[in-house]
């Protein structure tokens, strides 16, 4: 039989083999496996003579096969049946049928109603994205991962000097806690990106973000964002008597 | 309050993102049945034919939408072609919306693939969420999915889910002893 299939149309081997049990009309739960082995292998053989790279789980799953053809082929033992368990093709079946419910419901998901494809929000809706309910205290608002990332994102904004004096900066982090602090005071709530102005050297970037990372820690400021991408907020939490009596020795914090 | 339909109206208008019910209570210091009743109502009113947007209960709050039929015209208004999610990242974020937390292994196990790439994707796009890491040896990061995952697809919250048939469920230990190989080694 002749076999025209694009691999790359599939998502994976389960996706592939599910194809092919179902082009063959066959019950998942009773896959003839000589058969199905035999039409795989036909077409990654395929896939090689057309030079494509096959990608090596393919090639996983159609050892899996021959695997368990041989399995079934051979008589079986009673030793080897309790140690195996009784079909060999059991445990394949289970990742099918499993592999289908998730493929089945990926394409619900797509049916759904989806933002920016068939519903849409007001644009650009310069409100005041704080009034967003945020679990007090419970966790913080925006995942580590966007912090990181928007951390990333004003690192890769400074730019790298190629020639410069080499003076060493001593920098605390108890200074920047205290000058974080100072600005808090005067104002509640200020845009992470105001903190990082152009100016700022790397060790800057970085004493800064660990003196927000220790305010966070002790309480005294929030951490918020509403949207994805948009601004990152820091809101004092504690009073401002509180953020002015904040004195900090170095060596409480750990850091060298 | 005799205007609080208008009040929460206004606010759900103005604020753009879905607000909860707490949050409404706090700020019209309304009873939160009345506010209820308002919402049924103005949701009602907004489901008439002929308007263009609903008011909708989408990841534990309420937002107004636009009617979905009306897609092909706002489309217009988009200014570069939205990214579509893929085959791939939609099986991957099924799996992840249904059997959170979960590994990476698992994922990997389930699908038959590599899911790496698939998986930054889903990140970059916000409908991740990094839940912790599991107690297991390596301390694989376990993850689930975020608000705007339910903000995307319009659900209340993770309950609202479509049902899936029912089955045995693979042994997830398997998956991460032995991540996309036959247990039978």
């Amino acid at each position: 039989m002749t076999v025209d299939i694009k691999l790359e149309k599939f998502s994976g081997p389960l996706d592939l083999l599910l194809h092919l049990i179902k082009s063959q009309e066959m019950d998942i739960c009773d896959i003839r496996i000589v058969e199905i082995t035999e039409q795989y292998l036909t077409i990654i053989d395929q896939m090689k003579q057309l030079d494509l790279d096959v990608a090596g789980e393919f090639l996983v799953m159609a050892a899996q096969l021959i695997h368990i053809k041989s399995r079934m082929l051979l008589p079986v033992s009673e030793e080897l049946a309790e140690e195996e368990g009784e079909d060999p093709r059991a445990e394949l079946v289970k990742r099918l049928l499993e592999y289908q419910r998730y493929k089945q419901a990926a394409q619900l998901f797509d049916r759904l109603p989806q933002l920016e494809r068939d519903i849409f929000l007001p644009q650009g809706s310069g409100t005041d994205l704080l009034l967003e309910d945020a679990p007090q205290d419970a966790e913080l608002t925006i995942s580590l991962y966007q912090l990181a990332n928007a951390f990333h994102q004003l690192m890769t904004q400074v730019k790298t000097e190629v020639f410069h004096e080499v003076i060493r900066e001593n920098l605390s982090v108890s200074d920047y806690i205290a000058m974080i602090s100072r600005r808090l005071t005067e104002h509640s709530r200020i845009c992470l990106r105001d903190f990082f102005q152009s100016g700022y050297q790397r060790t800057e970037l970085v004493v800064t973000f660990l003196a927000l990372l220790e305010l966070t820690r002790m309480r005294m400021i929030r951490i918020e964002q509403v949207n994805s991408f948009s601004d990152i907020w820091l809101t004092r939490v504690a009073s401002a008597d509180q953020l002015q009596q904040l004195h900090l020795a170095e060596e409480t914090l750990d850091y060298e | 309050m005799s205007d609080l339909k208008a009040v929460i109206e206004a606010f759900l208008f103005v604020a753009g993102f879905p607000v909860s019910l707490d949050k409404l209570a706090d700020l019209t210091e309304a009873d939160k049945a009345d506010i209820k009743e308002v919402i049924a109502g103005l949701t009602q009113e907004y489901s008439r034919p002929g308007r263009g947007i609903r008011l909708l209960e989408v990841a534990g709050g309420y937002q107004f939408r636009s009617d979905p039929t009306l897609a092909p015209w706002l489309r217009r208004l988009q200014k570069e072609r939205v990214q579509r999610l893929s085959a791939a990242a939609l099986e991957t974020l099924a799996i992840i919306a249904y059997r959170q937390p979960v590994t990476r292994a698992e994922i990997e196990y389930l699908r038959g693939v590599d899911s790496g790439g698939v998986l930054k994707t889903l990140l970059e796009r916000h409908l991740l969420r990094i839940l912790g890491k599991k107690d297991i040896p390596g301390r694989p990061l376990l993850y689930g999915t975020s608000r705007y995952f339910l903000e995307l697809f319009g659900l209340k919250d993770l309950n609202d889910l479509p049902t899936l048939k029912e089955f045995s469920a693979l042994d997830p230990e398997l998956a991460e002893a032995l991540p996309l190989e036959p247990s039978d080694q």
